[in-house]
């Protein structure tokens, strides 16, 4: 179906040890520390604004809903059986970007006065149906397309500019995500020239 | 003199709301299902995720389905859901129910909200991918 091991795909490519030792150490990345850097000052401006950063909090929530199912989907994926190397290592990788981002939505919420809702016990993922790993790649990579669709609406509409930048940076990640996955299933990676 | 009023009125209204259930453009159930795409990392028909499920939406109460954990604002909006008000709402979330939790900035070609309420309203009724 695919090679991961083509050189394109050797910078992608991660062992499972070395993801898992990164899922097991989850701290904020560097990237996520810098964009919550100042953020102290942000509260401070919200506080003035109360209804805005209310709405801000609210949508930051619901990025985190969603961030926290698409861990415990690629841990479902991953726990499948169906998901060989290097597929399995890619899915631990993505799964730890998935952490990553949830725990800085966390922080921002929390920063902002907010309340971080919880993750689900039972997603209901629909695995019964899923029999191959071109099932479980067409399943994640749906989820990926569809956080990107998210991140997208939710761009425009944050009231503090700061985390408008903050989501495109996820939304970036996570188009990276879909068009990987869109590869390993030996599809055009890149489709078209905007996403919507 | 009344006659006009109630023009200007209803000019007033549909450049305030959009459209019209007589402007809105026919709707194309399939193009809709790919539409549907961009709202999968909230939604499903069959299941609650971060958002509501979709089956039987049309008809039912906005906040009416058992078990998912509405907005206060969502709850206590008085909408029940058909083309119209799914219309309104998916141009536009956060202005038409202030306080939703659907932080989501809307579909805003009408022609594409057309397509993907039609795929609503083919995906959620009496249809295989619901039962």
């Amino acid at each position: 179906m695919f090679d991961l091991d083509k050189p394109s795909f050797l910078s992608a490519k991660l062992g499972r040890r070395q993801a898992l030792q990164r899922a097991a150490h989850l701290t904020l990345s560097g990237a996520a520390v810098a964009l919550l850097a100042g953020k102290d000052a942000l509260a401070a401006d919200h506080s003035a604004m109360k209804g805005s950063a209310e709405q801000d909090v609210r949508i930051l929530n619901t990025a985190l809903g969603a961030e926290q199912e698409a861990v415990a989907a690629y841990q479902a994926g991953a726990e499948c059986g169906l998901l060989r190397k290097p597929t399995l290592g890619l899915a631990v990788q993505f799964q730890g970007h998935h952490k990553e981002h949830a725990d800085a939505l966390a922080a921002t919420v929390s920063k902002l006065g907010g309340t971080p809702v919880a993750p689900k016990r039972d997603y209901g993922f629909p695995v019964s149906s899923l029999k191959s790993e071109k099932d479980v790649l067409q399943f994640a990579a749906g989820l990926e397309k569809g956080a990107v669709s998210a991140y997208l609406g939710a761009v425009p509409i944050f009231a503090d500019r700061e985390l408008a930048k903050v989501a495109a940076s996820i939304l970036g990640d996570e188009a990276m995500h879909w068009a990987v996955l869109r590869y390993a299933l030996g599809e055009n990676p890149v489709p078209s020239a905007f996403v919507s | 003199m009344t006659s006009r009023f109630l023009a200007a009125l209803f000019t007033t209204v549909v450049a305030f709301t959009g459209t019209t259930a007589a402007s809105r453009p026919q709707g194309d159930a399939a193009r809709g299902a790919q539409i549907y795409e961009r709202c999968i990392a909230c939604h499903a028909l069959k299941r609650n995720r971060t958002g509501p499920k979709h089956c039987g939406i049309f008809g039912r109460r906005a906040g009416g389905v058992a078990g998912f954990d509405y907005s206060d604002a969502m709850a206590a909006s008085g909408t029940v859901w058909d083309s119209e008000s799914l219309d309104r709402f998916l141009e536009a979330p956060m202005d038409a129910v202030p306080g939703t939790s659907m932080g989501y900035d809307g579909v805003k070609v009408p022609q594409d909200r057309a397509d993907l309420i039609a795929y609503l309203q083919s995906a959620t009724a009496d249809s295989p991918l619901c039962r």
